[in-house]
C-alpha cells in the first residue's frame, strides 16, 4: 500500500493515461453508474427539491455542529454508547488500540470506512499483533492486493475479473482460477463468514450520525457492516465530525439522495440503526459500542464560511462518476485516500495544500461535479480558491488554507502582472495585439510556458488580423 | 487525552459557529408523496422484486400451512424463529410440518453461534414496509433477535397488509421513531448483495440469498 501521497500527481496521471486495460475498466463502470443515477432522478422537480432539502439538512446541521456534536455525546452516551474525540490520526488510532488491547482482540473485522483509510488504521495495528481484515468485497480484494481503494464507493472498481481470479488464485490457498462473479463471491462468503463468528471486535464507519437520538447510520448492501457490527463483542464505529444530523427525521432525504447518487438504487439492501449496544436480556449484539469522533482537520475547513460547504459532503461517489478527469485516469492516481473532485478539495485541506499541489488543477472545471452533486457543494468555486491560495494569492488572510502558496512561481507572477498591464492600458494592449498577430505564429511550440501546452494540443493560430482591425474594417457600428 | 482533544475540537468549532442560523427544512417533497393503501402495496411489490425480493400475498386464516408449502419447495429442513414473539407462538400452534422443523433462538448467541451460521432459513415479524424504497422494518428484540434476518441463507420476513408506509419519512413520522429508538433498528429492501466485481450483481455475498416476504391479509 503506501501510495497516499500527493506528490508526482503527473507522474501517475501519465501512467494511467497509457494503462489501456485500467482506462477501459474506469469507462465501462463509470458509464454504467452514470445511466441509473440519471434513471433515478428522471423527475427534475422532485430532484431539485430533494436536492435543495438535502443542501438545508447538511447546512442546518454544520450552522449548528459544536452543539450537534455535544448532544449526539450526551444521547450515545445516556444510550450506553462510549464516546471517544481524536483531533488527529494519531489520537484516533491510538484510542482503537486502547480499546482492541483491554479486550485482547487479535482480529478486528472492518466493514467500509473511509475514515479509517484517512486513520491508515490497518497498517497501524498490524505492528501490535491485530489483524484489520476488510470484509467489504470490495475492499477485501484491494487489500489482497494490497492496494487502496480507488472509489470511494466501488473500491475494487479499476480491477477486471480476469486480474480478480488471479488474485484470489494467487492468495488463497487451494482456490482455483475463476472469472464467474459468483463463483468469487461465494468463495469470499464462506472465507469471511468464519472471521465474522470469531472475531473479537468489529469496526465500521458511520454515514450520518444521528444527534437527537444517539443512533450511528450505516448504509450498505452485503450484510458485512451488519455483521461487524452484530457478531464480535465489541463494536467499534469511526466517523468524522462533520456526520452528525440534527433530527431523525432529517435521515430519510439524506439516504434517498446518497443512495440513488451513488449506485443508482433506490435505497440500498441494509439500512442499519444502532442505538446502543445489547440490552439486557437481548440475545445477540455487542456487549460495548464505542464511537471515534475524528477531527484531523476538519475543524479547520468549518472556520472558513467558503470551505466549509465541503464538510457538506455525504461520500455518494457521484461526483468521481460524472468527472471527465476521474473517469480517464481512475483514483489511484490521485495519492490521496479521497480521489475525483471531492478529493480535489478536501484532500489538500485536510492534508495541506503544499501536501497535494496538483490537486486544485486537476480539472477542467466543467462543472459536472457540481451539477450532479446532491447537496449543492460548489466544487468548482473551491478548486478556484484553492488555485487561488496554491498560487500565493491570499486574501483570504484569515482562515488561509493550509500549506497555502505552495505553487507560487515569480515567472507566473511577473506573466500575470505584465498581462494586467497590458490589457490596462489601450495604446500597448493595441502594440501588443498587432505584435501576435504579426509574429505570434512564429513562435516555437518549444517555449518553456507553450511545450506543456502544445504537448498535447496543437499550437494555437494568431489570426493575421486583430478582431479591432477587423470590426473596423466591417465597419460595426457601436450602438 | 481525550478530554483535552474534545475541548479543543469544541472549542475551535465553537470559535468558528456562523452567526447566521438556518431556517427549518422544507421537508413537503417528502410529506407530499402520498399513495393509497393498495397503491402502497403494488409500489413495495413493485421495487422490491426488482431486487430480486420473492413476495406471497396469504390469508391470515391458512398462511402458516403456505409457509410451510414455500419450504418444502425450497428443501428448507430448519426454520430458525424467536419461540416467545407473538409470530412464533402463531407458528408454534399451528406447524404440521414434519420436513421443516422449527428451531426456537432462545440463548444467547455465544451459547448457539454454530446454529446460527448453520441454519436454512429463518423467520422474523416486522414492523411493516415502505413502498417508495421496498424495504421491509425491523425492529429486532428480546424475542426477536438480530441474528434472525442476517446469518441464514434464507431470510422470511412477515408483513401486515395494513402496515405499510409510502416513505421512510412516513414511518419515522407517524409513528414518532424519535421518542424511542431501540438497539437496533433495520430497513432491509432484498436479499445481501454485491457488485463489486467488475459490476456483476451477485446476491447472498454475507447476509441471506433469499429475501422471501409474507404479506398477510385478512
Ligand atoms: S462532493 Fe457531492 S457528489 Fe461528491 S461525494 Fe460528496 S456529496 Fe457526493
Amino acid at each position: 500500500m503506501g501510495i497516499v501521497n500527493g506528490k508526482n500527481f503527473k507522474g501517475r496521471v501519465s501512467e494511467a493515461l497509457k494503462d489501456q486495460e485500467l482506462r477501459g475498466n474506469f469507462r465501462k463502470a463509470m458509464d454504467g453508474l452514470m445511466t441509473k443515477r440519471a434513471a433515478q432522478f428522471e423527475d427534475v422537480d422532485e430532484w431539485t427539491r430533494l436536492r435543495a432539502l438535502g443542501e438545508s439538512i447538511k447546512k442546518r446541521a454544520l450552522s449548528k455542529l459544536p452543539e450537534l456534536l455535544v448532544q449526539l455525546e450526551e444521547n450515545l452516551t445516556k444510550n450506553g454508547i462510549k464516546v471517544h474525540w481524536a483531533e488527529n490520526v494519531d489520537q484516533a488510532n491510538e484510542i482503537i488500540l486502547g480499546i482492541l488491547q483491554s479486550h485482547d482482540v487479535k482480529t478486528v473485522v472492518k466493514g467500509k470506512s473511509m475514515v479509517s483509510e484517512e486513520m491508515e488504521l490497518n497498517h497501524f495495528l498490524e505492528p501490535h499483533g491485530i489483524k484489520a481484515l476488510e470484509a467489504d468485497l470490495g475492499e477485501y480484494i484491494v487489500q489482497m492486493a494490497e492496494e487502496m481503494p480507488s472509489h470511494i464507493i466501488m473500491p475494487a472498481i479499476h480491477m477486471n475479473k480476469g486480474q480478480i481470479a488471479k488474485l484470489f488464485e494467487d492468495k488463497l490457498p487451494g482456490t482455483p482460477y475463476t472469472e464467474d462473479a459468483a463463483k468469487l463471491t461465494e468463495i469470499a462468503r464462506k472465507e469471511l463468514r468464519r472471521e465474522f463468528a470469531e472475531a473479537g471486535a468489529g469496526l465500521s464507519g458511520v454515514n450520518f450520525a444521528v444527534a437527537e437520538t444517539g443512533t450511528l447510520c450505516l448504509v450498505e448492501n452485503e450484510g458485512n457492516g451488519r455483521m461487524v457490527t452484530t457478531v464480535p463483542p465489541v463494536h467499534i464505529a469511526v466517523t468524522g465530525i462533520e456526520k452528525v444530523v440534527e433530527n431523525l427525521s432529517d435521515v430519510p432525504a439524506l439516504l434517498s439522495l446518497l443512495t440513488r447518487s451513488a449506485t443508482g438504487q433506490p435505497i440500498t439492501t441494509y439500512f442499519n440503526m444502532i442505538s446502543s449496544p445489547r440490552k439486557k436480556g437481548e440475545k445477540d449484539g455487542p456487549e460495548e459500542v464505542h464511537l471515534v469522533l475524528l477531527d484531523n482537520g476538519r475543524s479547520d475547513v468549518y472556520r472558513d464560511a467558503e470551505t466549509r460547504d465541503t464538510l457538506q459532503c455525504i461520500r455518494c461517489g457521484a461526483c468521481m462518476n460524472h468527472c471527465p478527469v476521474y473517469t480517464r485516469v481512475g483514483g489511484h492516481a490521485y495519492g490521496g485516500v479521497y480521489p475525483g473532485p471531492i478529493g480535489k478539495i478536501l484532500t489538500p485541506q485536510l492534508e495541506g495544500l503544499d501536501n497535494y499541489p496538483e490537486h486544485p488543477s486537476a480539472s477542467t472545471l466543467c462543472n459536472a461535479c457540481v451539477e450532479i452533486c446532491p447537496v449543492k457543494i460548489p466544487i468548482a468555486k473551491m478548486l478556484v480558491r484553492l488555485r487561488d491560495e496554491n498560487a500565493g494569492n491570499c486574501p483570504h488572510g484569515e482562515h488561509p488554507v493550509k500549506g497555502r502558496g505552495s505553487k507560487s512561481s515569480a515567472v507566473e507572477h511577473a506573466s500575470w502582472k505584465g498581462w494586467k498591464a497590458m490589457n490596462a492600458n489601450p495604446t500597448t494592449y493595441k502594440v501588443a495585439t498587432k505584435a501576435m498577430s504579426k509574429m505570434g505564429n512564429l513562435m516555437p511550440s518549444s517555449l518553456p510556458m507553450l511545450s506543456e501546452w502544445t504537448s498535447v494540443r496543437s499550437k494555437p493560430k494568431f489570426a493575421s488580423q486583430t478582431l479591432h482591425d477587423l470590426v473596423k474594417k466591417m465597419d460595426v457600428k457601436d450602438d | 487525552m481525550t478530554n483535552t482533544a474534545r475541548d479543543n475540537i469544541l472549542a475551535k468549532l465553537n470559535a468558528a459557529a456562523p452567526s447566521k442560523s438556518f431556517d427549518a427544512s422544507d421537508f413537503n417533497v417528502l410529506k407530499e408523496k402520498q399513495l393509497s393503501a393498495e397503491e402502497r402495496i403494488r409500489k413495495y411489490k413493485e421495487v422490491t422484486t426488482a431486487v430480486n425480493t420473492q413476495v406471497f400475498d396469504l390469508d391470515r386464516a391458512d398462511w402458516t400451512q403456505k409457509l410451510e408449502e414455500i419450504l418444502v419447495q425450497k428443501g428448507v429442513r430448519h426454520m430458525l424463529y424467536g419461540p416467545s414473539s407473538h409470530l412464533g407462538r402463531n407458528l408454534e400452534e399451528n406447524w404440521q410440518n414434519k420436513d421443516a422443523a422449527l428451531v426456537p433462538y432462545n440463548k444467547a448467541m455465544e451459547e448457539c453461534k454454530d446454529i446460527l451460521f448453520d441454519i436454512d432459513a429463518a423467520i422474523t415479524s416486522t414492523l411493516g414496509a415502505v413502498a417508495e424504497t421496498g424495504s421491509v422494518i425491523l425492529w429486532p428484540t428480546k424475542e426477536e433477535p438480530r441474528l434472525l434476518s442476517l446469518t441464514p441463507p434464507i431470510h422470511i420476513a412477515v408483513v401486515e397488509a395494513d402496515k405499510f408506509y409510502t416513505t421512510f419519512y412516513e414511518a419515522i413520522e407517524t409513528n414518532q421513531w424519535a421518542a424511542n429508538m431501540p438497539t437496533n433498528a433495520l430497513l432491509i429492501s432484498g436479499p445481501s448483495k454485491t457488485a463489486d466485481i467488475e459490476q456483476e450483481l451477485c446476491y447472498g455475498v454475507h447476509g441471506p440469498k433469499e429475501l422471501i416476504v409474507l404479506i398477510i391479509h385478512d
